[in-house]
């Protein structure tokens, strides 16, 4: 549970094209990251997943279902969840709420992951809860819209740049937090430009250029590539 | 007091006013006018504000939806002989009905279109069902009768009024906040919320927003067709009715904000007190007050008294 197969993906906007055939897979329980400059194309591959930015060629499997071109609820529904990097938190509705409309109601048995829980795991949202989503700080919108993914009681989390514009003392919580959700079983596909905030949770690691996959490899051996590094991920 | 009510007869030539300020009773009657109108058009520019809220669509032809509640009511009143309460219900369901077909076969395809193509489908379906109720109905007035225990007029201590007419001031703040409560306190008015603030982000948490989008559409079609069977029996159905009702409605849901239910309920209620006050001060000249009143919200407030500043450069 928790598997996502993504083959050779080709996708435009209009009349550019920005993926060049991705293809990379995440297993169940591993934390998979897509690395790379601005503009790569890591936030329109996790748009293609949720067919938000449909592939024109190409395929993407879940669990066994090819979610190819499918609609993006059902994708959601059949449990990945999508933490963009804009955050789009519903403004005039308060935390509650927007936890609220997340909520999905599991067939059989009863919700891993609901309104307490995430408290728990988020204990500062719960002070705010009353508060609107369009007044909250950075960290607290962060914090709210993973919040809001886990409602949907996810096996896949797709995060993009999840510490893009926090404190680093909130990066670091962030980090355990999500650590603690891929101990739990969870897989997670995860952009991000800080190295060191990927390299302390990957299990894989992706680096992007200009559409398309340049290097994979592990988290101790791109550390190590100093060559690497230099070429795709320094300004 | 009295060369004072003279100068206003004689010296402003408004007689109107006159009566208004000696005889209270009077201005009691005025003041009702003005809620029971501005309630029956509360109920229907509800509707249109509300579509336009969710699906971003100005539909012109949500006149058209309130005429055709009208012939409805005529027709399950006085052709079925069923009860005025019988032909409201029928009135909403039918325009649900009408409106599920054309936001299935039409609307469903505009909502990524840009302004000026919506328009021109609202504008066409004017047309069309403009053309459809004649066919259906024929260019003839009809008149519907009141129901049969509103039909007289109630004792308010000061004054008697019309039952009817009473009945819809109690009703249009009934709808108001039956929809309040839904938008506000249920889970389906949040997600409702959220789909006019963005759509991507409410179908990637799993919510199938075209279902929200087509249910909105009905519940405000509904409240058009209700609208005109309520409007039915001191508004004779026919032909171009739809045409006069859609300026007021749009005037109405400008003063208060497009897309907000509390600024078209204030909207409503200031329309009908501009226009009831209006002809009485000066008579004949009603829509010039409300035309007024639009220019100067549009001056001061573009966005309407209830709206928000940033929906406007859309
Ligand atoms: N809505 C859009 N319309 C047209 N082009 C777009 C759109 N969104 C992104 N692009 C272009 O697609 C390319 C890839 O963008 P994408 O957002 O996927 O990159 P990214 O790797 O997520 O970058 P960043 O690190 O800045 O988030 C860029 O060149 C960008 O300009
Ligand atoms: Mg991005």
């Amino acid at each position: 549970m928790g598997n996502l197969e993504v083959n050779d993906i080709h996708t435009s906007y209009d009349l550019s094209q920005v993926l060049f055939g991705v293809s990379f897979t995440v297993h169940q329980g591993k934390c998979v990251s897509l690395i790379g400059r601005n503009g790569v194309g890591k936030t329109t591959t996790m748009r293609s997943i949720l067919n938000l930015t449909p592939p024109s060629q190409g395929s993407i499997v879940f669990d066994q279902t090819d979610i190819t071109g499918i609609a993006t609820h059902k994708i959601a529904k059949l449990g990945i969840a999508f933490v963009p990097e804009e955050r789009q938190i519903f403004p005039e509705l308060s935390v509650w709420e927007n936890l609220d409309i997340a909520r999905k109601f599991p067939l059989v048995g009863s919700a891993t992951w609901n309104e307490d829980r995430v408290y728990e795991l988020f204990p500062d949202l719960k002070d705010i809860r009353n508060r609107p989503g369009g007044v909250l700080s950075g960290g607290q919108q962060q914090m709210l819209t993973i919040a809001r993914g886990l409602m949907g009681n996810p096996k896949l989390l797709i995060l993009d740049e999840p510490s893009e514009g926090l404190a680093p003392k909130v990066v670091e919580n962030l980090r355990e937090q999500i650590r603690e959700l891929k101990k739990s079983g969870m897989s997670i596909l995860l952009a991000e430009q800080n190295l060191s905030f990927v390299l302390a949770l990957s299990d894989e690691c992706h680096i992007m250029e200009k559409g398309q996959i340049k290097y994979s490899g592990t988290p101790t051996a791109l550390r190590e590539n100093k060559k690497i590094q230099e070429e795709y991920l320094t300004v | 007091m009295e060369p004072f009510l003279e100068f206003i007869r004689e010296n402003l030539g408004s007689p109107g006013l006159a009566i208004l300020i000696s005889n209270p009773q009077f201005a009691f009657i005025q003041l009702l006018n003005s809620i029971s109108m501005g309630m029956n058009y509360f109920i229907i520019a509800a509707g249109l504000s509300l579509i336009f809220g969710v699906l971003k669509v100005i539909n012109f032809a949500h006149g058209a939806f309130y005429m055709f509640g009208a012939y409805i009511t005529y027709s399950v009143t006085e052709l079925m002989g069923l009860s005025f309460f019988w032909a409201v219900l029928a009135a909403a369901i039918g325009l649900m009905l009408m409106a599920l077909i054309i936001e299935r076969c039409l609307f469903q395809f505009i909502y990524d279109k840009e302004h000026l193509m919506q328009l021109l489908l609202t504008f066409a379906l004017v047309l069309i069902l403009g053309d459809l109720a004649k066919i259906i109905w024929g260019t003839d007035q009809y008149s519907v009768a009141y129901p049969a225990g509103l039909a007289g007029a109630t004792n308010l201590g000061i004054t008697f009024y019309p039952s009817y007419r009473l009945m819809l001031c109690v009703l249009g703040p009934a709808i108001f906040i039956a929809l309040w409560l839904f938008i506000e306190r249920t889970r389906w008015g949040r997600i409702t919320k959220a789909a006019t603030q963005d759509r991507d982000m409410l179908s990637a948490l799993g919510i199938n927003v075209p279902v929200i989008y087509t249910i909105v559409f009905l519940i405000g079609s509904a409240l058009a067709g209700m609208g005109g069977a309520l409007a039915s029996p001191f508004n004779s159905p026919a032909p171009g009715m739809d045409a006069n009702i859609i300026v007021e409605c749009f005037v109405i849901v400008i003063i208060g904000g497009l897309g907000s239910l509390w600024g078209t309920f204030v909207g409503a209620l200031i329309f009908g007190l501009v226009f009831n006050f209006g002809s009485v001060i000066v008579p004949n000249a009603q829509d010039v007050f409300a035309f007024l009143l639009l220019l100067i919200v549009l001056l001061i407030r573009p966005w309407g008294l209830y709206g928000r500043a940033e929906s406007e450069g859309q």
